[in-house]
């Protein structure tokens, strides 16, 4: 077996998704990764194990999936760009860290390969089911950064994209595809000059023992916190802390600490975000989805009147673009693998301006381009 | 081409997400195509049915699943039962007689290819029957040239035994090209 990782540029591989992902995370800078197999994510794992020793980085299968995040926020505190994989049993277990990351602020990437749920659920068939867990499954008023890629070359770009992010706003990112673009392989060719973003480092001449971690002198909203092991004297708590990093339940403290953890995503969507809007002239009925569901839908649209529109980011939602293009037609259609998700955020953005319509399949297959078809044509009768 | 769909199926074990993975490689590999490969297993690692999915276009795949199969690899009686009703009108069946004992007939073309035995008789085990069966794919549907599906086949097998595949592959070659005339 040839050693795959990782590709030099202009390479071109026929991979898996999850190969993609390993191949871009190394690219990106990635050098640690702790985690536990679960089925559809562990070519991510095993790609990481055999790439990671090769080119100083460290590997660990920790005991569990509580455990591995918790090993690689360790390690992202300690100046390394660190990654885990899961699915949605261990996704569930992720929950608690996801918040702690978020809260004292230290970027981590988590991919959560969905597959069937709840529970065990479908081991081996692909879903959408994890969706708004992504947006809400840890406790709190806490912002997120939810990816979702339709593509092996998009699986690809977004690993980068969710490491890029990561780093730059001091946030967990989620990277969110399905079983079906983890398992499916396509062409991809390894990109010449990839931009990869590393996290901000305090000044030289700052005064190490009484660094303010979490002050903010920058219209970003982003704290220059120092990586451990580097001088610098200061405390990180999951407790809700002021600038010194040190616990305090004084109000002032506390609303301002939350409203600035969402102001600091709000103030970078622009990088952040992620939506093609295709609307051919005169088309009443739109087409809106994300991941392997994306893809049936572009096949149904193909040859018919009517908008597509893709999300790579499926949080923070796009509210302002869902709802001009509620303006510019009579009905959304969207297409997801679960009982209706993401549709919830588009009802809610779309503000009555137009019809809101769903392809709901949740039976452990990929929607086909025939049950959209249906129900484009039934929603073009409407209109 | 708009979509050329081929389904390599049989029951887990025999290689056919291999055998999926190869023909995708050797042809995204070696020719200008757009390929795209999926795959389907249950939660067993033996036994079951598995199946892998390749397809071919000259324009950009979007649902990279098979809507009508062009040409059906079945190895066993249950994978076609399962699957021939995804092939379309004028599609390739191709059947080995040693799992499949009832022959089906209809609108498609039938090629039955001895793979397992001429495996067990030729390089002394089963387990190449796979690699038999791209290698008679080759020859019956000339999507891809035999050189290219060897520089797929080899990477993607155990080094001690990258000789036996080298030789599974020209076997089942000629023994499609046989059928072919």
């Amino acid at each position: 077996m040839i050693f795959p990782f990782p590709g030099k540029p202009k390479e071109v591989k026929f991979i898996l998704g999850n190969e993609a992902c390993v191949e871009a995370a190394i690219a990106a800078g990635c050098r640690f990764f702790a985690g536990y197999p679960i089925t559809p994510s562990t070519e991510i794992a095993e790609g990481m194990a055999k790439a990671l020793p090769r080119i100083g980085g460290t590997f660990i299968q920790m005991e569990d999936e509580i455990a591995s995040l918790g090993a690689v926020i360790g390690a992202s505190i300690c100046g390394l760009k660190a990654l885990t994989a899961t699915s949605g049993p261990g996704f569930s277990l992720k929950q608690e860290h996801i918040g702690y990351a978020a809260l004292t602020e230290i970027p981590c990437v988590i991919v959560n390969v969905m597959r069937g749920g709840p529970s065990t659920g479908l081991p081996t068939l692909p879903a959408q089911g994890d969706v708004m867990q992504a947006r809400w499954g840890t406790h709190g008023d806490h912002p997120a950064i939810v990816l979702s890629p339709s593509s092996v070359k998009e699986y690809y770009e977004l690993t980068i994209k969710a490491f890029n992010l990561s780093e730059k706003f001091r946030t967990p990112v989620i990277l969110l595809p399905d079983e079906v673009i983890a398992h499916t392989r396509e062409k991809l060719e390894i990109p010449e000059n990839i931009k990869i973003v590393d996290r901000k480092k305090p000044p030289a001449n700052v005064d190490k023992k009484n660094y303010r971690p979490y002050a903010v002198s920058r219209d970003d909203e982003v704290p220059v916190i120092p990586n451990f092991g580097e001088g610098f004297r200061f405390n990180i708590t999951g407790l809700i802390h002021d600038d010194s990093g040190f616990p305090s339940n004084a109000p002032e403290i506390t609303q301002s600490t939350l409203m600035r953890l969402h102001k600091k995503i709000a103030a970078g969507y622009g990088e952040i975000k992620g939506i093609e809007v295709d609307l051919p002239r005169g088309a009443e009925v739109a087409v809106l989805s994300y991941g392997a569901s994306f893809r049936s839908a572009a096949q149904a649209a193909k040859d018919a009147q009517v908008g597509l529109v893709k999300l790579t980011t499926l949080f923070p939602f796009p509210d302002k673009e869902v709802k001009e293009l509620a303006q510019k037609v009579k009905t959304i259609i969207v297409v997801e693998m679960n009982l209706g998700q993401l549709i919830g955020e588009v009802e809610r953005a779309a503000g009555g301006l137009a019809k809101i319509a769903g392809v709901n399949i949740a039976n452990g297959l990929l929607i086909t381009p025939d049950v959209i078809r249906e129900k484009i044509r039934a929603c073009q009768k409407k209109t | 081409m708009s979509r050329f769909e081929i389904c390599f199926s049989g029951s887990g074990g025999q290689g056919l997400i291999t055998a999926g993975k190869i023909f995708g490689e050797a042809v995204a590999l070696h020719t200008n195509k757009h390929v795209v490969q999926t795959q389907s297993y249950g939660p067993e690692s033996r036994g079951g049915a598995s199946r892998s999915e390749v397809v071919i276009s000259d324009e950009p795949i979007y649902y990279p699943k098979i809507t009508r199969l062009d040409l059906l690899l079945a190895l066993t009686q249950e994978s076609v039962k399962k699957y021939l009703s995804n092939l379309k009108e004028g599609g390739i069946l191709i059947i080995d007689p040693f799992g499949v004992k009832a022959v089906p007939s209809g609108n498609f073309k039938t090629y039955s290819i001895p793979v397992t035995l001429t495996s067990k008789h030729e390089l002394g085990r089963a387990i190449f029957g796979n690699i038999l069966a791209l290698g008679a794919i080759a020859a019956i549907t000339k999507i891809i040239s035999i050189e290219a599906l060897e520089s797929s086949v080899l990477p993607n097998v155990p080094e001690r035994f990258r000789e036996d595949n080298r030789k599974a592959l020209a076997l089942g070659f000629k023994l499609g090209a046989e059928a072919a005339k």
